[in-house]
């Protein structure tokens, strides 16, 4: 399937979907955060589709918005999308979890959450992972976070 | 009555913490076990005792810079790390690459996974208890060690992938000490096979534990040799090939039990597939140059970039996000040996702890890997 | 005159006591030079098992400290004594302080049956075998006091596990020493070292005493705690097991006594299955202390076969380890005593 078929495909899937780089290597779609849970439902569950491995989850913070970069592949067509969502609120970001579809989700929202401050409405163990238990220091990841030892240039 | 029974006779639940230093977990991991006697109920882990926030770190660094830091996160495939990013920019800014350095690029790291491989057999059999394998398993390494030190200058950590190329040209020993690596190791492994494979208890330590279905292991995210014996094809090599791979023929090795043991079958049939390509590539090495000159500043146009890499223990995949300047705007390094930890709670319920051990074995993974 | 060395002493003794005061003497020198060669032989196997090791695994072993290394131990033993006898706070003193003595107590005990060659045996009594036994399955309470005075999670587990490991393959060294014993008509040692002379028993008791070898050897390899038995130590799962706690001397004595109890089980084995002191085909049967050389040589022999079983084999874990002793050995031992009977009766014994 080229990169153009796979649009015409997911785009009857969810509304408010922006595409970009059908030329490129994958696929890449923003959606809404509202509808993000449902989409990434019919994308697993779709029959001719089938994106079940999440490859990567990625928290982003984009300057003026917080977001997270999902890597979907399909183990049937070998072909892997992009999915980005982003959301406004710097004080207090919350996107749907994902981890009871992709139970690969689970330790990698909890990353994102303490390296961006981002809540997972539905995630039941939001813990300090790799930060210690009693860290107060704001979120590391975030572009505006400063520390006396980081290296400026 | 039968209330008063179970009630009484009710073991009591306790937690046991296998604490970062601890001689079975590979590196800093700390997991506490909530334990019934001797069943294992619950798996939490606790990691960042290894935590170096390279991504963070990534993101004041030069691409150049970026490759070295890569090393360090696997350190016993520190090769395919730094081919990842090195492909990803490459890919990005169109630079042609000649065979030449695609073939030694290759051999290189198959050689690392050779490597790799070994050491993981020495500290499997070191982990069920006969100590003698760590022994056997080192003399390998040790051959291999001195093929990348007269080569690439280094023993483990080598650097010697650059963006362009690689940075210093084949020693003239490197065929033939390759050659005489590839026929004393055919002679190794059928020994391998009959000191530990074939050997009645360690089998009956392995078989049957820590199953996981073909559709829990997707589920999951399991990837690497662990998702090939739950019969997922999953092989970065044969999927998207990238350097040389395209032009060696070797077979992906899928195993469908799903247990230990077909997780270990796998990787010892990986290092035969390996020799193999080894046995193909390794007299055909292509004339030309080692380097190729690229600008001295290296700045990827906007987008997103994605390269992935058959690392020894799984997908090795570098995602970067990129605003045109020198520094990449966010880079995420996908560890392999994070999604195998994910499924461990699923393979260990109901199983006792010498089972946790030798499954923690068989996942293969290295704590600098998941920390970063 | 070295070779009548016991009576010269004897009468020795004699001139300047009266009997009661020379035969105590007797014992206390006895047990004195008793527990020279228990020290003396921990150290020296603790030598051998690392220079087999070395072996197995490619590498030298010790080769600096003295000939041929031979003086490690000794170096070893000193750091072991001058290190600081800690303890846990909430350890139960009394038990925590004598719990190693429990196996050293019954390892000397056990050392004193053991005949060395015609001269030398410590303690020929008529139940000889049965006491030996019996003497060992009091070592164990040693072990299961360790693990509960510690006060601590992990050596309580290693207790429990080694205790009944421990209790269960005595089951089997027990049935094994009793299918010999059946061929032997006796319990007492130095006759069964007798009824020796025209013929081992390994090979006048073909079959059933061949399976009886086996059997004895797997339940001796688990009952002195030696790989791919010894999930107690096992180093790769709990610490340390059962003596986690311990340091210093007192952890130095559970460490001799393992060594010291596969010397027991190497001599039971010698003694009941090949022969005892007597030489192959009575070669030097009339030299006199002839018999110490063959013992020697023959124990040897058996305690390279547990070090080579240890450095090859990947360790069981607890419930496959239970299965083993209590759904196969324990039958095939049953069988065993019954088939070495119907031998014996019948007399097809060669």
């Amino acid at each position: 399937m080229t990169n153009t078929e796979l649009k015409n495909k997911i785009e009857i899937l969810s509304e408010n979907l922006i595409f970009s780089g059908e030329d490129g290597d994958f696929l890449k779609i923003e959606v809404d955060k509202d509808n993000l849970k449902e989409f990434m439902k019919k994308l697993r569950d779709n029959e001719e589709l089938r994106f079940d491995y999440l490859f990567a989850l990625t928290g982003i913070d984009f300057g003026e918005e917080l977001g997270v970069v999902y890597h979907l592949e399909s183990t049937k067509s070998r072909k892997l999308i992009q999915i980005t969502v982003k959301t406004a609120d710097r004080n207090n970001p919350e996107i749907d979890t994902v981890h009871d579809i992709f139970p690969a989700a689970f330790f990698n929202e909890i990353e994102a959450h303490e390296f961006f401050g981002i809540k997972f409405k539905g995630h039941p163990d939001l813990k300090h992972l790799f930060l210690p238990e009693n860290w107060d220091k704001g979120y590391p990841m975030r572009k505006d976070y400063t520390d006396i030892n980081m290296l400026i240039r | 009555m039968e209330e008063f029974l179970t009630d009484t006779l009710k073991t009591q639940e306790y937690f046991l913490n296998m604490g970062p230093q601890h001689p079975a977990t590979h590196g800093v991991l700390r997991l506490l076990l909530k334990l019934d006697g001797e069943i294992i109920q619950n798996v939490d882990m606790d990691l960042g005792y290894i935590h170096r926030s390279i991504e963070k770190m990534c993101e004041r660094d030069t691409y150049k810079q970026i490759v070295h830091l890569t090393d360090r996160l696997d350190y016993l495939s520190s090769h395919m790390n730094n081919e990842a990013v090195c492909l990803l920019v490459e890919k990005a800014l169109n630079i042609e690459i000649p065979d030449r350095i695609k073939v030694i690029r290759t051999l290189v790291d198959e050689l690392t996974r050779i490597s790799s491989h070994v050491l993981w057999w020495g500290v499997m059999g070191m982990d069920i208890g006969a100590l003698t394998t760590f022994m056997y398993g080192f003399r390998e390494r040790e051959m291999i060690n001195d093929i990348f030190e007269e080569t690439c200058g280094a023993r483990l950590t080598m650097n010697y992938n650059v963006i362009g190329g690689v940075r210093y040209d084949l020693h003239e020993n490197f065929v033939k000490r390759v050659k005489d690596f590839i026929v004393h190791f055919k002679k190794k492994l059928p020994e391998y096979d009959t000191l530990l494979s074939n050997n009645v208890i360690f089998r009956k330590r392995l078989e049957g534990i820590g199953y996981i279905s073909k559709e829990d292991a997707v589920a999951y995210g399991l990837n690497g040799p662990a998702a090939r014996a739950s019969g997922v094809s999953c092989d970065i090599r044969k999927i998207h090939p990238y350097s040389a791979y395209d032009r060696a023929e070797f077979d992906e090795i899928i195993f469908t039990e799903g247990d230990s043991y077909a997780r270990y079958k796998v990787r010892i049939k990986e290092m035969w597939e390996s020799l193999r390509i080894l046995e193909q590539l390794i007299d055909k090495i292509p004339e030309g140059e080692h380097r190729v000159k690229t600008k001295a500043v290296i700045k990827l146009p906007e987008g997103d970039y994605l390269q992935r890499v058959e690392a020894a223990r799984g997908d090795f995949g570098v995602y970067v996000k990129s605003t045109g300047q020198k520094f990449p705007y966010r880079l995420k390094l996908r560890s392999p040996g994070f999604a195998n930890l994910t499924a461990l709670n699923k393979m260990t319920k109901g199983l006792k702890i010498a089972d946790l051990v030798a499954i923690l074995s068989t996942i293969d993974i290295v704590v600098p890997d998941i920390d970063r | 005159m070295i070779l009548n060395i016991f009576t010269d002493i004897h009468n020795l003794l004699l001139e300047h006591m009266s009997g009661q005061a020379a035969h105590i003497t007797e014992l206390v020198l006895i047990a004195i030079a008793y527990l020279g060669i228990f020290a003396i032989l921990g150290l020296f196997l603790v030598w051998l098992e690392r220079r087999v090791a070395g072996f197995f695994q490619l590498r030298l072993g010790p080769n600096r400290v003295g000939p041929f290394g031979l003086f490690q131990t000794i170096a070893d033993a000193l750091k072991l004594v001058s290190k600081e006898l800690t303890g846990t706070v909430k350890a139960d003193k009394f038990l925590y302080g004598t719990a190693p003595y429990f196996v050293i107590v019954t390892a000397l005990m056990a050392m004193a049956l053991i005949p060395f060659s015609q001269e030398i045996q410590a303690f020929d009594i008529n139940i000889g075998v049965f006491f030996l036994t019996s003497v060992s399955s009091v070592g164990v309470i040693g072990i299961f006091l360790a693990g509960w005075a510690s006060n601590n999670k992990y050596s309580l587990i290693g207790g429990m596990r080694t205790g009944i490991q421990m209790i269960s393959y005595e089951l089997s060294v027990g049935m094994a020493i009793v299918t010999m014993v059946v061929l032997a008509g006796t319990l007492q040692i130095s006759e069964i070292i007798e009824m020796q002379k025209d013929g081992w028993f390994i090979f006048k008791g073909h079959i059933p005493a061949i399976i009886a070898f086996m059997i004895f050897m797997i339940a001796g390899t688990a009952e002195s705690n030696r790989t791919p038995f010894d999930l107690v130590e096992a180093e790769s799962e709990l610490g340390a097991g059962f003596h986690t706690e311990y340091s210093g001397m007192r952890f130095a004595y559970y460490f001799l006594a393992e060594f010291v109890n596969m010397f027991i089980i190497s001599s039971v084995a010698v003694v009941l299955f090949f022969g005892g002191w007597l030489s192959p085909f009575g070669i030097t049967d009339g030299i006199p202390f002839a018999g110490l050389f063959w013992f020697t040589v023959k124990v040897i022999g058996v305690i390279f076969l547990f070090m080579w079983f240890r450095w090859t084999f990947p360790r069981f874990r607890i419930d496959q380890l239970l299965t083993l002793e209590w759904k196969y050995l324990l039958p095939i031992n049953l069988v065993n005593i019954v088939l070495m009977a119907l031998m014996v009766w019948l007399g097809l014994t060669l």
